[in-house]
């Protein structure tokens, strides 16, 4: 009798085939689908909030969602180009609202942005995109260059050292009080559809975001650069020998994300109406963790997972929390957030919607 | 009859929509030398993969003596007494030859962490045969003398070698061996075919082998499995196998077919 | 192209690199200034009414800049004028354009102050060039210095010793203050209480040189004939003398900045284990500390929301404990993320901690922002721990007991299954390493010194607030590991001294101390990635690196980065 067949007959043993290990995994995702629907059934019951609260939470999910989005397009491709989690990237979106600031303030105060909204937006978008992509390139060119091709966690500690470097320099030069963000009347006013009040700057921020990133898309997949781009994301060193040079694209990819990244800095701080040289850190990390979410690498993920992030983020705490009876819900939002990139990286590090790839380097 | 140490039944796997392998099986008997071989591409390492743990076979079962390990951990099936080297040699580069075997020894230490802080006479015995042995070992893959080396600093039929000893450092009834003769001349090749030999003769294990150069498997191994776009064409003695229209086909077209014909 | 063509081409290039070495110097120059930090500089003397540290710093940026071009043979002195040059020219137009304009509505820190500080209350038309002129000579002699060696070894041992007599001011006066008699009168001549006096300046250099003379040449030969590891086993002696005695002789302000190094010390070596030995890069350490300060608080403190009130010495240990529970659990979940990945999800384990411990939800257990008050101190017997030189030897006792841990640990089985595990995950647990086991061994036992340090740090200030456990303590950590070398004992304390040491004893420092520590991190990854002091590993690495040089030609030469 040959082995095989004896192994055949025997019974099914499994030894250790349930670790420790998987049961602490299960009882945390237990954990985390017992808070959502307990939640939300807690807070159907409870019924605190009226429809019109909800659509402004809905609402204000979806612009923050916008505004997350646009950040992790950068992180995402920059991550697709270089395989380098870009940590300062938030703190570029920083450097986006504080030059958008000072165009801005003064503009307000002159009563120009009240009169003429459209070139006053425009002008304001323009200084965040330049002053947002010259830095990006500018640690590019000396912090992450000499870095190519260094395995280990050498890039990342590098781009820490980066994130810092720029918060602390914005910090020096503009100080570390908290400054406010001009609000002209017709930014704070509202219209109303069908019973709802919505606000005008939802609107303007999620429709840009859209224009903006529709033309990303377009950029990415019609244009030569873009191509060349995604060439190298798939196979740098396959690219390089067909004759793309790679410093290019990665400039360009540079480029695209800095250029993201002022836009999202201009509606961040339009939105909560504040700078400070510390504001990059918490969207940055979070758009990383959308971008990761959409599987990371991917355009259309990074816009996916930063909707869905913004929704989640603005929706739970009234949802999930409070339907559990916890005090001021709004407080742990930073929590749900943070929650999901963790449950992303530690579940899916491969995006919800990218396809399971077994680790098959052996 | 030989007892059979390790058998896989139809062992299947996919990443994804791609089939690396589907339905393989085969018995290695104990104390023989196997080889499995096959064309680029037809799911070699994949085999070895599914045998060490490293990837959860999709389907079938993997039974190593009495034991089924598919689905176990791979420092359980380590600790069941299977070891492997890599088709890229796989050292810890940045510590030194010896410390590379004193890892490989784990598995036999006794010692716990405490006790090393407190440095019992318990752990500093263990440590002491340890190191004995480990020089023992160095000096049987011929490294003799270069232990302090950071891995990476040795030449490369060093590292091969050196990667062996940290196999066998965990002292495996079986022994897994990737492609052990990649990237070396005639000359090496047959070096560390004497050495492969030596090996077995000096600890008495069972042998798997990848191999992509037919000559070496043909000279050496007791039985040869053949695979082919992942799936097992052939099986038998060398001799048989060489014979088979399937085999000659397969490598028709590749370099190896040239060795497969006349040997 | 012909031979003399090609020298002139080289030439060229030579030019163009020393105009550009000093035009890097010059936007590190600038980028000071647009921060503040060569105001603040400005602020110190070194030698009174002669030399402020903000000049010195323009001096030594310029004459680092002429240095650096100095490499090539020919016209080192003419290329390091021109860095020299290059090196001022932003800071001279820096002062033409606040001439201009006024910019201190948008760059907070573009004061009259640092116009006059630029010009040295000259006509901006004249100081532009003055300032270039200041530029060409500190390039010239920067240059001569290279290119000279007699002339450095003369000069440089008076002028370092004068700048750090003048740096360090304070430091040396609290520790010259108790003495009278001769001792008293030679400080009063060389020191006031704002920096040197111009003849205590010229003193201190002549003395220097003079000793550096005579002492120097027959010290320098034993020195060189000493082999590496002997030298470095010498200077761990003298650093390790210095910070035992060091407290009880100079009192409590250097005895609460070591106390301070003690502790970061005690926590680089719990980080060193996880991201040096085991390769787990841990950005959300903080809340190990956090763990054992709040514990240690909850059960000592006299609060309200305290738990218990035991006593330190009973809370320590449970502290310690908590932590390390603390350290297995965050392990627990994150134990198959790899990578970079991991240090995202560490740090967002971090956040999640923060932000509980700050929110509503927390605030009966934890007090919200207030924090928990009234911790006592430790005491033993009737004799309270109280001044923060006893808290000191409490920190040392603790880092020395932490440091003899890790340093058995480092050659023992776990340790070499860490090591494995840094390299290659796969591999080792194909080797029977059981991935999990180790990683939560190293969470946990890295978390344990943490939780130590945070314990003390509790019973240091006597109260703890969120506010002292945020992300930016975990990058100090990891910013001084990295600095000292990673996996290396010895660089986890001079880490400590040179990030958390010297930005305490230059207190004006403190505000601008992250932004050091991010160009610290760019600099030495970029620059020097084993560190300031490497552990024995990466050091033999460096030699076998040599041997096999020597062994076989082909092989690579460089030590490879991972």
């Amino acid at each position: 009798m040959s082995g095989a067949q004896l192994a055949r007959s025997q019974p099914r043993i499994s030894v250790g085939r349930v670790s420790p290990v998987d049961i602490v995994l299960w009882s945390l995702r237990i954990l985390v689908l017992f808070v959502v629907f307990a939640g939300t059934i807690g807070a159907i019951v409870k019924d605190r909030y009226t429809a019109a609260q909800w659509f402004d939470f809905v609402m204000f999910g979806l612009t923050i969602g916008a505004i997350y989005a646009q950040i992790a397009l950068g992180y995402t491709m920059v991550y697709g180009v270089l395989r380098l989690i870009n940590f300062a990237h938030g703190d570029i979106v920083m450097c986006g609202a504080f030059a958008g600031y000072f165009v801005a303030s003064p503009l307000d105060r002159s009563g120009f942005l009240t009169d003429h909204p459209v070139i006053g937006m425009a002008a304001i978008l323009a200084v965040a995109v330049a002053t947002s992509t010259g830095i990006a390139l500018l640690t590019e060119r000396i912090a992450y260059r000499p870095f190519r091709r260094v395995a280990g966690s050498g890039p990342l500690i590098a781009a820490i050292g980066v994130s810092f470097f720029l918060e602390q320099t914005f910090r020096g030069m503009f100080g570390s009080s908290v400054k406010s963000y001009p609000a002209p009347a017709w930014q704070r006013s509202t219209f109303e559809v069908w019973g709802f009040n919505v606000p005008r700057i939802d609107v303007l921020v999620i429709g840009l975001a859209i224009v903006f990133m529709a033309g990303l898309y377009l950029i990415v997949q019609r244009t030569k650069m873009g191509t060349a781009m995604r060439a190298v994301a798939e196979d740098a060193e396959a690219a390089a020998l067909m004759g793309i040079d790679v410093n290019k694209v990665v400039v360009f990819t540079f480029v695209l994300g800095g250029a993201m990244a002022g836009i999202a800095g201009v509606f961040y701080a339009f939105v909560y109406k504040q700078v400070y040289f510390f504001m990059g850190f918490t969207p940055g990390i979070k758009a990383f963790g959308a971008a990761v979410l959409g599987g990371i690498g991917s355009i259309p993920g990074a816009m996916i997972g930063g909707v869905f992030l913004g929704l989640v983020e603005s929706v739970g705490p009234s949802l999930f929390l409070d339907g559990l009876g916890i005090p001021a819900p709004y407080q742990l939002r930073d929590l749900i957030a943070f929650t999901l990139l963790i449950m992303v990286l530690i579940f899916r590090p491969n995006g919800i919607f990218g396809e399971r790839m077994a680790k098959q380097r052996a | 009859m030989a007892k059979t140490l390790l058998s896989v039944c139809n062992v299947g796997m996919r990443f994804g929509g791609l089939v690396a392998l589907s339905d393989v099986s085969f018995d290695v008997q104990e104390g023989s030398i196997h080889s499995v071989i096959g064309p680029n591409g037809a799911g070699k390492t994949t085999v070895f993969n599914c045998i060490t743990q490293n990837l959860r076979p999709s389907s079938g079962e993997v039974w190593f003596g009495d034991e089924r390990i598919d689905g176990l951990k791979p420092d359980r099936v380590a600790a069941l007494g299977i070891s492997r080297t890599y088709q890229n040699i796989r050292l810890f580069r940045n510590i030194s030859a010896i410390e590379n075997l004193l890892v490989g020894m784990h598995l036999h230490l006794r010692s716990s962490w405490w006790g090393a802080v407190l440095n019992t006479p318990f752990t500093r015995a263990d440590e002491r045969a340890a190191h004995e042995q480990a020089l023992e070992l160095l000096q049987f893959v011929g490294l003799r003398g270069r232990g302090d080396m950071l891995a990476r600093n040795l030449a490369y039929g060093e590292q091969r070698r050196l990667e062996i000893g940290r196999a066998l450092a965990t002292r495996p009834r079986l022994l897994l061996l990737d492609e052990p003769t990649a990237g070396m001349n005639p000359r090496e090749t047959s070096e560390m075919m004497a050495f492969v030999e030596r090996v077995r003769a000096r600890y008495a294990i069972t042998l798997l082998l990848i191999e992509h150069q037919m000559r070496v498997v043909m000279s050496m191994s007791d039985r040869v499995t053949v695979l082919d776009h992942g799936t097992k064409i052939a099986e038998g003695k060398p001799a048989e196998v060489q014979r088979d229209p399937a085999v000659i086909a397969a490598y028709l077209g590749t370099a190896a077919a040239a060795h497969a014909v006349p040997a | 192209m012909t031979a003399v063509e090609h020298g002139r081409a080289g030439a060229a290039l030579a030019w163009r690199r020393a105009a550009l070495v000093g035009l890097g110097f010059g936007a590190g120059a600038l980028h000071l200034a647009a921060v503040g930090v060569l105001l603040m500089l400005h602020q110190r003397w070194i030698v009174i009414d002669t030399l402020s540290l903000g000049q010195a710093t323009v001096l030594l940026l310029a004459g680092g800049a002429g240095a650096m071009a100095a490499r090539d043979a020919d016209a080192r002195l003419a290329r390091g004028a021109l860095a020299g040059l290059c090196a001022t020219l932003p800071l001279a137009l820096l002062s033409l354009a606040m001439d201009a304009v006024t910019l201190q509505p948008i760059f907070i820190v573009l004061t009259p102050d640092l116009q006059a500080m630029l010009t040295l209350g000259m006509p901006p038309l004249l100081a532009a060039p003055a300032l270039l002129l200041v530029g060409v000579a500190a390039g010239l002699l920067g240059a001569a210095l290279r290119a000279i060696p007699a002339l450095s070894r003369a000069l440089l041992p008076g002028a370092i010793a004068v700048l750090i007599a003048g740096v360090f001011q304070e430091l040396i006066q609290l520790m010259l203050q108790q003495y009278e008699g001769p001792v008293g009168e030679a400080r009063d001549f060389v020191y006031t209480w704002e920096g040197l006096t111009q003849q205590g300046a010229v003193t201190v250099f002549v003395v220097v040189t003079l000793i550096a003379q005579l002492a120097g040449r027959a010290a320098r030969g034993r020195v060189a004939a000493m082999e590496p590891a002997r030298r470095r086993q010498i200077w761990a002696g003298i650093a390790l003398a210095a910070i035992v005695i060091l407290p009880a002789a100079a009192g409590s302000y250097i005895g609460q900045v070591l106390m301070l190094v003690g502790l970061y010390i005690l926590m680089g070596i719990g980080l060193n284990l996880e991201v040096g030995l085991a390769g787990l890069l841990d950005l959300g350490f903080v809340a190990f500390f956090a763990v054992g300060a709040y514990s240690t608080a909850l059960l000592t403190a006299d609060a309200p929301n305290a738990l218990m009130h035991l006593s330190y010495w009973a809370a320590m240990p449970i502290s310690v404990l908590l932590a390390v529970c603390v350290g297995v659990l965050f392990g627990l979940p994150v134990l198959g993320v790899r990578g970079d990945y991991l240090a995202v999800a560490t740090m967002g384990l971090g956040e999640i901690v923060r932000v509980i411990v700050l929110s509503d939800f927390g605030a009966p257990l934890l007090g919200g922002a207030q924090g928990v008050l009234h911790i006592p101190k430790p005491q033993i017997g009737s004799y309270t721990l109280s001044s923060p030189v006893a808290l000191f030897y409490l920190t040392l006792v603790a880092a020395a007991i932490a440091a003899f841990i890790a340093w058995r640990l480092e050659n023992s089985r776990l340790g070499r299954a860490w090591m494995a595990l840094r390299d290659d995950e796969d591999v080792a647990q194909a080797l029977g390493i059981n991935l999990v086991r180790s990683k939560l061994l190293a969470y946990g036992l890295g978390a344990a010194f943490a939780g130590l340090a945070g314990s003390i740090f509790a019973t240091m200030l006597s109260s703890v607030y969120p506010s002292s456990f945020q992300l930016l303590i975990s990058i100090n950590v990891l910013a001084l590991i990295i600095v000292g070398g990673m996996g290396s004992l010895p660089g986890v304390v001079l880490g400590s001294v040179v990030l958390i040491g010297l930005p305490e004893l230059l207190r004006e420092f403190g505000e601008y101390r992250y932004l050091f520590y991010g160009a610290v991190l760019v600099v030495m990854m970029r620059l020097r990635p084993e560190g300031l002091w490497p552990s024995d590993v990466r050091q033999r690495e460096l030699h076998a690196g040599d041997e096999t040089a020597a062994l076989d030609a082909g092989a690579d030469l460089l030590p490879a980065r991972e």
